[in-house]
């Protein structure tokens, strides 16, 4: 073949198919989703209706005995009776507009800082805490409550949730329900930058898999800024890369959240494809109660975003359409209460902890070698109190 | 009924075997579709079970992993492969944090029946990644079963177990044993999944292997027996859970033992196999048990992965390192020379026994 110094010329005879057509897909915009503005007034968005008033007095109540059951948790982690706990106060709108958007068909992922998420889940408060009490990794049946234990790895419960549903889809027709499991999963903005998110994301995307990614962003990981973390416009416009559905929301707004949660999860179930929702909303406590965020945030930044609470937003809004009032108010509260009394009394003393529980489920059958240590752990071994 | 088939064509007999009999059973990786795996395991697969059960993945191991994990919570049984051993390295995470952790970290309520299928280790010419033996890393994580076949029967029956089982299996398949040919019997359920195999007896000495490491201390065993040392070759076929009960039975009786693997040996899986032995029969113990591995290096350019591999020859080098006589002893002159002028440490890590 002759050799030249220039590109290559097309032969004459080569026929180039025609470039394909490819429609701009629909970017997020800058402005994220806001149905109730952080003084409490109603907006209009042309894309997402408000939720009726039941749902909205449904996500206020959520949110209250959300925020008093994490409360109540931070000072269990004070009196150590909790090894560690990883507030989400400020981010209520979040973790209740997310999971009261779930059908009684579809799974939950949350992470480690999701307890608030689970609690309205339905999970038992004491339930939910038992990873952070130091009992055990998961204290409740995953199945029972199509709630997946509680991840503290970054980003690796996303594929799990693909997975899932895409098990869901095979079983379907074998046990004859007509119903299509579909999944949120719960992660942070540190979450996106892992690996695992971008594996997860392209798997749900090329199997169409009915899986929505509420990816918080409380901008921080740690002591690291979303500023540090991504150079995307917003989180949200990551997606837009896989061929999903991306929306960007105004995390202190449950009515937004939960109106956008709840149409990913609808598009979604009718073969629509997944959606990576990003909803801006902030941690208002340290990463833990082990964490010293004076260190590199400004009191100035936190107490912007305490004056844009999500509870305060949605409580002057139905105060001020009629559907809220002092004695609905103090009902709430009264129940919240009792939560935090509950828990407390259960968390009061020490349970009981059987060390045999070491060896009995690393396995479906104990292995000769654990046999071996149960016996020797029973001989000389001692739980610390 | 007993046929004459390659490690390969064992492999795949199982994968559609298990798929006929149990419709949870999908298999899915890179290129397992319509190319039937770059080994073929896959072969025919997504032809007669459809593209729901048997499937091209993205190229993205930890996805793979992790869909796996995914669809085991929720009823499947899923298959996977990863396409070589250091392939596997990205899926890492889900192995360790997730795959292997499940069951236990929800007391029971969910189990992983996920087998995890690794083309394994070297000696068939291949280029860097594509030749590493990773069993110690799997096999140090609770909650894994760890399994390698050394013959196409155990390898049909080894992985029909494996799917069955509950809990999570890593199959490491010796690659340059696919075109090994013997007898499979597809009817008979075999060994159980977690017990050695005792491929040639002795009284002299036990050599310990699995995989592709078997047709190496058998070669040594022959080359054992022409200078007069009967060489018993035991087959752990489960790395994790180990068989303590037949290999302390072997060394019991023979007194002197050999673990022959091409991993690394430094915190090698060898190493393990070592200590327990000497936990279990330290009174009944000739001589140090040895190991024979590879060199505590990167794995080699295929040209010199020969130096690197364990061989009969490296095996009967340690069988006479094994202080038949008082005046012996297991380290070799060239090493002691080493240990005296106090450079040991930058003399290999394993010193005498590779």
């Amino acid at each position: 073949m002759e050799r030249t110094n220039g590109p290559r010329a097309v032969p004459r005879t080569t026929r180039l198919a025609p470039p394909e057509v490819v429609a701009d897909p629909p970017l997020p915009s800058s402005r994220p989703v806001t149905l109730v503005d952080h003084d409490g007034t109603r907006v209009s968005d042309s894309s997402f209706s408000p939720p009726p008033p039941e749902t909205l007095g449904a996500l206020f109540r959520a949110m209250v005995i959300g925020r008093r059951f994490d409360l109540q948790a931070s000072t269990l982690a004070r009196q150590g009776r909790l090894a560690v706990y990883p507030s989400s106060m400020g981010q209520e709108a979040c973790q209740v507009g997310g999971v009261l958007a779930l059908s009684d068909h579809d799974w939950l992922f949350p992470t480690y800082r999701d307890s608030v998420a689970a609690v309205t889940h339905g999970i038992g408060p004491v339930e939910v805490l038992t990873l952070l009490r130091g009992n055990w990794h998961c204290g409740y049946d995953p199945h029972a409550h199509r709630c997946a234990p509680q991840c503290t790895p970054l980003a690796t419960n996303a594929s799990h949730a693909v997975g899932l549903t895409y098990a869901a889809r095979r079983k379907r027709g074998e046990e004859g329900s007509t119903a299509t499991t579909a999944a949120l999963v719960l992660m942070g903005d540190g979450a996106t930058s892992e690996g695992e998110a971008h594996e997860a994301y392209n798997y749900a995307a090329m199997w169409n898999a009915p899986v929505v990614f509420l990816v918080q962003n409380n901008h921080w990981a740690i002591s690291v800024p979303v500023s540090k973390q991504s150079k995307a416009p917003t989180l949200a416009h990551k997606g837009v890369g896989y061929g999903m559905n991306a929306y960007h929301v105004d995390g202190n707004d449950a009515a937004a959240v939960y109106s956008t949660v709840a149409h990913a999860l609808r598009e979604a179930r009718a073969g629509g494809g997944p959606a990576l929702i990003e909803a801006r909303t902030y941690r208002m406590e340290p990463h833990t109660n082990a964490d010293p965020a004076h260190r590199y945030r400004d009191q100035g930044e936190v107490d912007y975003w305490r004056s844009r609470d999500p509870i305060e937003r949605l409580e002057t809004l139905l105060r001020a359409e009629g559907h809220l009032d002092d004695e609905v108010r103090a009902r709430i509260d009264t129940d919240a209460e009792l939560l935090a009394d509950t828990l407390r009394q259960r968390m009061a003393d020490d349970d009981e902890l059987d060390p045999a529980d070491l060896f009995a489920n690393v396995y479906a059958t104990p292995t000769p070698l654990l046999q071996a240590q149960r016996q020797r752990v029973a001989r000389v071994g001692k739980v610390r109190r | 009924m007993s046929e004459t088939l390659t490690m390969a064509a064992a492999l795949n007999r199982a994968l559609g075997d298990a798929m006929r009999a149990d419709p949870d059973v999908v298999v899915y990786g890179e290129d397992v579709g319509i190319l039937g795996g770059v080994f073929r395991i896959t072969d025919g697969l997504t032809e007669e079970f459809g593209e729901e059960r048997c499937f091209d993945s993205p190229l993205a191991e930890a996805g793979i992993l992790g869909t796996a994990i995914g669809m085991a919570m929720n009823g499947l049984r899923p298959v996977v492969e990863m396409q070589f051993d250091a392939f596997a390295y990205p899926a890492f995470q889900q192995v360790v944090s997730h795959l292997a952790k499940l069951r236990n970290r929800t007391r029971g309520a969910v189990s992983m029946p996920v087998v995890v299928r690794i083309p394994y280790g070297g000696g068939i010419g291949g280029v860097e990644h594509h030749a590493d033996a990773s069993e110690a890393y799997y096999a140090h994580t609770p909650g894994l079963r760890v399994v390698s076949p050394s013959t196409p029967a155990d390898a049909y029956t080894m992985l029909r177990e494996s799917i069955a089982s509950p809990d999570p299996v890593i199959f490491l398949e010796p690659k340059r044993l696919y075109w090994s040919k013997g007898p499979v019997n597809t009817t008979d359920p075999g060994a159980a999944l977690d017990r050695a195999a005792r491929r040639r007896e002795g009284t002299d000495l036990t050599l310990i292997a699995y995989g592709a490491t078997v047709e190496i201390a058998e070669e040594g065993a022959a080359l054992a027996a022409e200078d007069g040392y009967s060489a018993e070759v035991l087959d752990l076929r489960s790395l994790a859970p180990f068989d303590d009960e037949t290999v302390t039975e072997s060394v019991r009786r023979t007194g002197r033992a050999i673990v022959v693997h091409e991993a690394q040996g430094f915190v090698g899986y060898g190493a393990e196999v070592a200590a327990r032995v000497s936990e279990q029969c330290f009174h009944y113990l000739e001589a140090p048990v040895l190991r024979v591995c590879g060199l505590d290096i990167p794995y080699p350019p295929p040209k010199l992965e020969d130096l690197h591999l364990p061989s009969a020859e490296r095996v009967l080098d340690a069988v006479r390192r094994l202080q038949w006589e008082s005046a012996w002893t297991a380290t070799d002159g060239e090493d002691r020379a080493a240990v005296s002028a106090g450079v040991a440490h930058t003399a290999g890590s394993t010193g005498g026994a590779s």
